[in-house]
């Protein structure tokens, strides 16, 4: 059975109004790949209190669901990440950001398993975001749209998915920002996870993290062409502030030993110091590229949301701050994975989802990987990163009885 | 506690101590506890190193199976082959399972190398219904003769480490173990020795005779 069984057309006046409008993000609007839209029968009920619809979701599969609908695995992208996980993006025009992990014959084997990735909402990719067209006002909701959380995206995945007519996941697989969502998921709906491979993660965001997103938001909002969100209909964008947020969380995701490999202190095309405040060290200048890039493809209201969405996570908190309450019985199959110089989501942050794990009984595995590369270890080969997830997947998939 | 012949269960009675090649493959002492392990039970494996007394008992006894061990290399070896296995340690991550979470808990060779054998001891017997222990036995003859008449620490073939680097730091003999049992007040349901060939001894043997002659030891505790 394939995928496009359940593609449908984004709704009509959604699209009228995308075609109308010049200014705004051209994914965001005309996404080019499958759309479920979900229209004011079916809301998202959100934690901000609002019923959120029309609803567009962007997504991409991968592979084919078999006969008994048993083998669809959900990978949930990180804070900038979208749903061309395993695919050419049509906006940078790279492969997907984990076509190393997901494929034929790679440890999420896309010839045994049907493999869904879909554009958080609050996102900027084709899914609805701030970016997309309020249908009350004609405009770009910009700030007007709710605070999204990561159990909204993770109900409106689950909408996706019963509409792919799914009613179990046999995993779901995410790093980072995708592995709260993972978390999520065995939380909001344990009995539709079979396996769940929460990665480089925590079951809550730091105070640390808190900070550099404060950071980076207040980047954002502090450049003038920011317009209290209302950049589109200015003709404008905080290109500027939006760079500089990624620059700051940039340095979050490598390592000190990482960059200091990488640039050390190495000039940029130059034989001394500059003396002045041009990029003089080519971690200046690798940085500056990094956020250059990034504003091309990326929504900086949809940075706000992102990285509040993260902020808000805790998944204690909604049980009387028990982590092992939020789990018990559970009946997911879990597996962690931390990378041992992630300062982002440390192991420790990683470890404290483990022992809450045990104290439920829930079935869980961890490991940390051993590497330099820091958080962004999750996107990059990683021979033993690999392995445990190749094995992970294949024991959860005989016991799911998914073994051909 | 008493000890009594009658709280241990063998094999045959005992051979005579020859030094027989182990046969190669699975330790002898994992094959001992996969046949105390009844079938489709829940079991924690500590110090499960590469994994391989949980495949014995998964493929043999069917069972629930979950690891802990502290080394990565093992710990990603066991997760590349499909076991529920955490990174961690003994002295510090029982704390966090609830009381009966498991019907068996086994420490195999590597009690010796906790810090705190005594905790760790009633952890196993308050998160397990039963605990199995497996252990080299400090007090058998190669290792009296060693220190005893040769005056050096013992190196012998299960005891491979040098003083100075050997990650075994509460080395215990088996009557030493039978004691710690008593004092965590936990019956020992049963007992078994290994001969130096990695058969077990006779179960009529007395007490002084297996804390000579047994290489290793296996006993199965409960509270």
């Amino acid at each position: 059975m394939k995928a496009e069984l359940s593609t449908v057309t984004p709704n009509a006046d959604i699209a009228k109004t995308a075609a109308t409008t010049a200014a705004g993000n051209r994914e965001a609007l005309e996404p080019s790949n499958p759309v479920a839209v979900f229209g004011h029968d079916e809301p998202l009920a959100l934690d901000a209190g609002i019923d959120l619809s029309p609803l567009q979701i962007a997504y991409n599969t991968y592979g084919t669901l078999n006969a008994d609908r048993s083998n669809a695995i959900l990978v949930c992208h990180a804070l900038t990440g979208d749903h061309y996980a395993a695919s050419r993006s049509p906006v940078t025009g790279r492969p997907g950001w984990w076509s190393s992990i997901i494929g034929p014959g790679k440890p999420i084997d896309t010839d045994k398993y049907f493999v869904i990735c879909s554009n958080v909402i609050g996102g900027c990719l084709g899914s609805t975001g701030p970016a997309s067209i309020n249908p009350e006002t004609g405009e770009p909701y910009g700030l007007d749209l709710p605070v999204i959380t990561i159990r909204d995206m993770v109900r409106a995945q689950a909408m996706l998915v019963k509409r792919l007519g799914i009613d179990t996941l046999f995993a779901v697989i995410g790093g980072s920002m995708g592995g709260m969502q993972v978390l999520q998921w065995t939380v909001s709906y344990p009995d539709k996870v079979f396996a769940a491979l929460p990665i480089a993660t925590g079951a809550r965001h730091s105070a640390q993290n808190i900070a550099f997103h404060e950071v980076g938001r207040q980047a954002v909002m502090a450049d003038p062409d920011w317009h209290g969100g209302r950049y589109f209909a200015m003709g404008k964008r905080p290109v500027k502030g939006l760079a500089v947020a990624r620059m700051t969380a940039h340095v979050t995701y490598l390592s000190e030993m990482a960059l200091h490999r990488k640039f050390g202190r190495n000039l940029q095309d130059r034989e001394s110091f500059g003396f002045g405040f041009d990029a003089d060290f080519q971690i200046e200048s690798y940085l500056r590229h990094q956020g250059m890039t990034f504003v091309d493809r990326f929504d900086a209201n949809s940075y706000l949301y992102m990285t509040r969405a993260m902020d808000y996570f805790d998944i204690a908190a909604d049980f009387g701050g028990s982590l092992a309450r939020a789990f018990q019985g559970s009946k997911t199959r879990f597996c962690l994975v931390s990378f041992s110089s992630d300062w982002l989501f440390p192991t420790e942050e990683n470890r404290a989802v483990v022992h809450a794990l045990n104290a439920a009984a829930a079935s869980v595995s961890f490991v940390e990987i051993e590497t330099d590369r820091g958080h962004d270890a999750f996107l990059l080969e990683e021979p033993n990163f690999f392995a445990a997830i190749g094995g992970f997947v294949s024991s959860a998939a005989r016991a799911r009885g998914l073994s051909s | 506690m008493t000890l009594s012949a009658d709280t241990r269960t063998g094999g045959p009675t005992a051979t005579s101590d020859t030094v027989a090649a182990i046969p190669a493959g699975i330790r002898v002492d994992l094959e001992v506890i996969a046949d105390l392990v009844e079938p489709q039970s829940r079991v924690l494996d500590i110090g499960c190193g590469d994994g391989a007394l949980l495949s014995l008992l998964q493929s043999r006894r069917r069972v629930d199976g979950r690891g802990i061990e502290l080394s990565q290399a093992g710990v990603n070896e066991c997760v590349a082959r499909g076991l529920s296995v955490i990174q961690g340690d003994a002295d510090r991550d029982l704390v966090h399972y609830p009381d009966d979470t498991f019907d068996y808990v086994i420490l195999s060779q590597t009690i010796q190398a906790t810090r705190n054998p005594k905790v760790v001891m009633s952890e196993l017997l308050r998160i397990g219904r039963r605990a199995i222990v497996s252990f080299p036995n400090f007090g058998h003859w190669s290792i009296r003769y060693a220190l005893g008449l040769r005056g050096r620490m013992p190196v012998t073939r299960n005891l491979t480490h040098s003083w100075y680097e050997t990650p075994n730091i509460h080395f215990c003999t088996i009557r030493d173990f039978v004691e710690l049992a008593g004092e965590l007040g936990a019956t020992v349901e049963t007992a078994i020795a290994l001969n130096a060939t990695g058969q077990k001894m006779g179960m009529k043997m007395p007490w002084w005779f297996w804390n000579l002659f047994g290489e290793q030891a296996v006993f199965v505790l409960r509270r």
